[in-house]
């Protein structure tokens, strides 16, 4: 080494420190040339094409041939580093725009993802990350295979890795494209492969040692990017500029107007009308068959009364477009208005109380609602104790102890992020609540049109029971737009905008990164170089590498446009496989020197084997897509949290089969030995080469 | 590679602090979840007791209990002689 690693460190802090204040002089003159009048447009394609011209001279200049360059960053990313690379690689789309606006929509239950996704974390720094750190390859099927012997456990362990790694990264590269395609006007296939083009420059060339200093750039645009506006917001409401410190008073103020709009009339009256029309629905669907052609008469007597009455243009029209519209069939007929009944039937009730736990019509349904918050909880923190992607970042630091420390590092900037989302929330939530509802519909402000003319799906605001004035139950929002609409709900400058769609690609891009590169090396290293070709010399294992990456890069990309529905799912889909297959195997392997091969067969098939079943009958869309009978949901948990059955089906499999089956030998043992002490003399080596 | 007492002891050390921390770490999160209901009526600078737990105070303790492994988990390497030492 040709640097030591404490000059080494001085030396990253320098350059990081540079490149913020040079990110930094960056956002001013882009506001000075809004100032200046460059176009809205403009700024957006500043923002998305120099970050991603950025990340790619990272890249370029990281890019390397060495095998433990490559693949681990040569084990010299310090503590403080890693847990910024950590943080950007941990924090996807899902967090940075999701997360806000699920609180905005569910309240209290949305902190169960807060919860999950940091109490994870201590899982990890507790049970894996110096224990894997101490052993020292490459990947997490090196470990399976080293622990448990034989290449039967570290193929399992490569299936499962690309299973979750890859559920996981079509939500990203999902992500990718609706940031682009939003911000820049291209189409979102076009807005997927300019992202991956992002992404693929940067761990193409370099692997892991790429990754991580990108990864610590991009950390430090997203966590800028989601601060500002809040700050800004809290500034406005508070005159306190530290949100996470105040926001409890504002919560109140959300609560008691809660209250007012539970009980107003003119809320009431919409909800009524929503009522009716779900009723109006369902008594269509009812009345079929003959309630079709009913219906379809009473078009065309429509039209004709129009006409002869001398009807204007506009209503003659609408009235023929509705009957030209009206479905071919009493099927089709049959699913309009059961679309029409449900659309409708979710806008009947009071505001969701934002601070309530478990709010539930009655006892059960209370229970329920709290088992499924643990039922999150549970499996988000011990996916997050699972998936590869996180886990190999710890193989990355130079020695057990900054292992350690690292994971600290890592909690310590998620922590920032996720303190921030609810605080967002609720700043959010009570802008809306006071700004927007009661105002008038001639008066209202700009960024509602904006957004309105934008996605439908993302703001809607319409005058239901005409009277002129806006009620709460006449809006819709769909929760990515909490924190993309932040600046303009604060009276931000576009540039701010601009800046928080640089945050959420760096967010998107730089978790893709590392699941791709985790899949690859899955592939590479353990398929082809471990069991298929152990004799690859390092200029081929990492050729091989490249392509695979590139390969799966492509495949992944292809599957995003296929659309596979709520991001939310798959990423909670993800955790709770990755949990149910990984976890008990890779901790019971460090904790208990009894545990078996084959009883880490049975334990990760097993485990897996009930997620997947659990998922594969309960979710709507796997039933649809697979064919499968639905089941009952066992106690009412819902798909996502399919892991509370998985870990502890794995964890009790992998005890028995021990059991049952002969002990590991003495390698083993001595195996076990070497990853739980930092140094011990006379010590076995397991680093990789 | 033959392990003496003085390795034990160090083991045994560290399962105790992992065991207790996990204890921490089990009580910040699904003992709070639990009693959510009845924790929400206690009031602190405006947020309900639960809120503030599952949105930041749980959090707070998550940090504390990995920065607490890790200084003790040090101690405990120089204290048996396991210690990995200066890094070049």
């Amino acid at each position: 080494m040709a640097v030591s690693q404490k000059s080494f460190t001085q030396q990253l802090k320098k350059y990081y420190t540079f490149y913020t204040g040079g990110f930094v002089a960056f956002v001013v003159i882009l506001a000075i040339a809004e100032k200046m009048g460059v176009p809205n447009k403009w700024l957006g394609y500043c923002f998305l094409f120099f970050t991603i011209l950025l990340y790619a001279g990272i890249g370029i200049m990281s890019r390397t041939l060495e095998v433990a360059e490559y693949y681990v960053a040569g084990r010299r990313v310090p503590a403080l580093f890693n847990g910024m690379a950590t943080g950007a690689d941990w924090m996807s789309a899902a967090s940075f725009i999701g997360m806000a606006g699920t609180l905005y929509l569910t309240g209290f239950q949305g902190l169960s993802f807060i919860m999950g996704w940091t109490g994870g974390y201590v899982l990890v720094a507790l049970l894996l990350a110096p224990y894997l750190r101490k052993f020292g390859q490459f990947t997490i099927p090196d470990f399976l295979g080293a622990r448990y012997g034989g290449n039967i456990v570290r193929s399992m362990g490569v299936i499962a890795a690309i299973l979750c790694s890859f559920t996981y990264v079509v939500a990203q590269i999902y992500g990718v494209g609706i940031i682009t395609s939003r911000f820049t006007g291209l189409e979102f296939g076009i807005g997927v492969f300019v992202g991956l083009a992002g992404i693929l420059v940067c761990s193409f060339l370099g692997g892991m040692k790429a990754v991580t200093w990108t990864q610590v750039a991009q950390y430090i645009i997203l966590i800028v990017a989601y601060m500002i506006p809040v700050v800004w917001l809290s500034v406005k409401h508070t005159g306190i500029p530290i949100p996470q410190m105040v926001y409890g008073t504002v919560l109140e103020r959300v609560t008691e107007r809660e209250k007012v709009l539970t009980n107003d009339p003119g809320e009431k009256a919409v909800r009524q009308i929503f009522a009716d029309r779900a009723k109006a629905a369902d008594d269509k669907i009812k009345g079929l068959p003959g309630s079709y052609q009913a219906e379809k008469d009473a078009l065309s007597k429509k039209v004709e009364d129009l006409k002869t009455a001398a009807a204007s243009k506009i209503e003659v029209d609408a009235a023929e477009k509705a009957l030209k519209e009206f479905p071919a069939t009493p099927d089709a007929a049959k699913a309009k208005w059961a679309a029409e009944k449900g659309a409708a039937s979710g806008r009947t009730g009071p505001p969701q109380p934002h601070a309530t736990p478990f709010p539930g019509k009655d006892e059960a349904a209370r229970d329920t609602t709290r088992l499924n918050f643990i039922g999150v909880v549970f499996c988000m923190m011990f996916g997050t104790a699972a998936l590869p992607h996180i886990l190999m970042r710890y193989y990355t630091t130079p020695s057990v102890q900054e292992a350690r420390v690292s994971v600290f590092w890592s909690l310590f900037f998620i922590f920032l992020l996720y303190f921030t989302a609810p605080a967002l929330a609720v700043l959010a939530k009570f802008d809306v609540y006071t700004l927007v509802v009661g105002s008038k519909f001639a008066e209202l402000p700009t960024w509602v049109n904006a957004w309105q003319s934008v996605d439908k799906t993302l703001l809607n605001i319409t005058d239901i029971n005409k009277d002129g004035i806006v009620q709460l139950a006449e809006i819709v929002i769909g929760g990515d737009l909490i924190v993309l609409a932040t600046p303009e709900i604060a009276g931000l400058p576009y540039v701010i905008s601009g800046l928080v769609a640089a945050g959420g690609l760096a967010a998107a891009l730089s978790t893709a990164d590392g699941l791709l590169l985790t899949i690859a090396n899955a592939l590479s290293h353990d398929l082809y170089y471990k069991m298929i070709n152990p004799n690859a010399s390092p200029a081929v294992r990492i050729t091989v590498s490249k392509f695979l990456l590139l390969g799966v890069a492509i495949i992944a990309a292809y599957v995003t446009s296929l659309k596979p529905g709520n991001i939310l799912f798959l990423v909670g889909a993800a955790f709770s496989m990755a949990a149910s297959a990984l976890f008990p195997a890779l901790v019971m392997g460090i904790f208990w020197k009894r545990a078996s091969k084959w009883g880490a067969i049975a334990g990760i098939g097993a485990g897996l084997g009930v997620c997947l079943y659990y998922m594969v009958h309960t979710y709507p869309t796997f039933i649809q897509w697979f064919g499968t009978t639905p089941i009952q949901k066992w106690f009412g948990l819902d798909p996502i949290s399919a892991g509370m059955f998985g870990v502890p089906v794995g964890i009790v499999t992998i005890f028995v089969v021990s059991l049952l089956t002969p002990a590991p030998d003495k390698e083993v043992q001595e195996l076990v030995d070497h990853v739980r002490y930092p140094n011990l003399a006379g010590d076995i080596d397991t680093r990789g080469t | 590679m033959q392990l003496t007492q003085n390795h034990i002891d160090y083991w045994h050390k560290n399962l105790r602090l992992t065991a207790i921390l996990l204890v921490i770490w089990f009580i910040a999160t699904f003992v709070v979840i639990w009693f959510a209901i009845p924790l929400a009526e206690i009031k602190m600078f405006g947020w309900p007791l639960s809120f503030y737990m599952a949105a930041q105070g749980s959090l707070i303790v998550y940090v504390a209990i990995i920065g607490f492994y890790a200084l003790k988990m040090r101690s405990y390497d120089n204290e048996h002689g396991v210690h990995e030492g200066e890094i070049e």
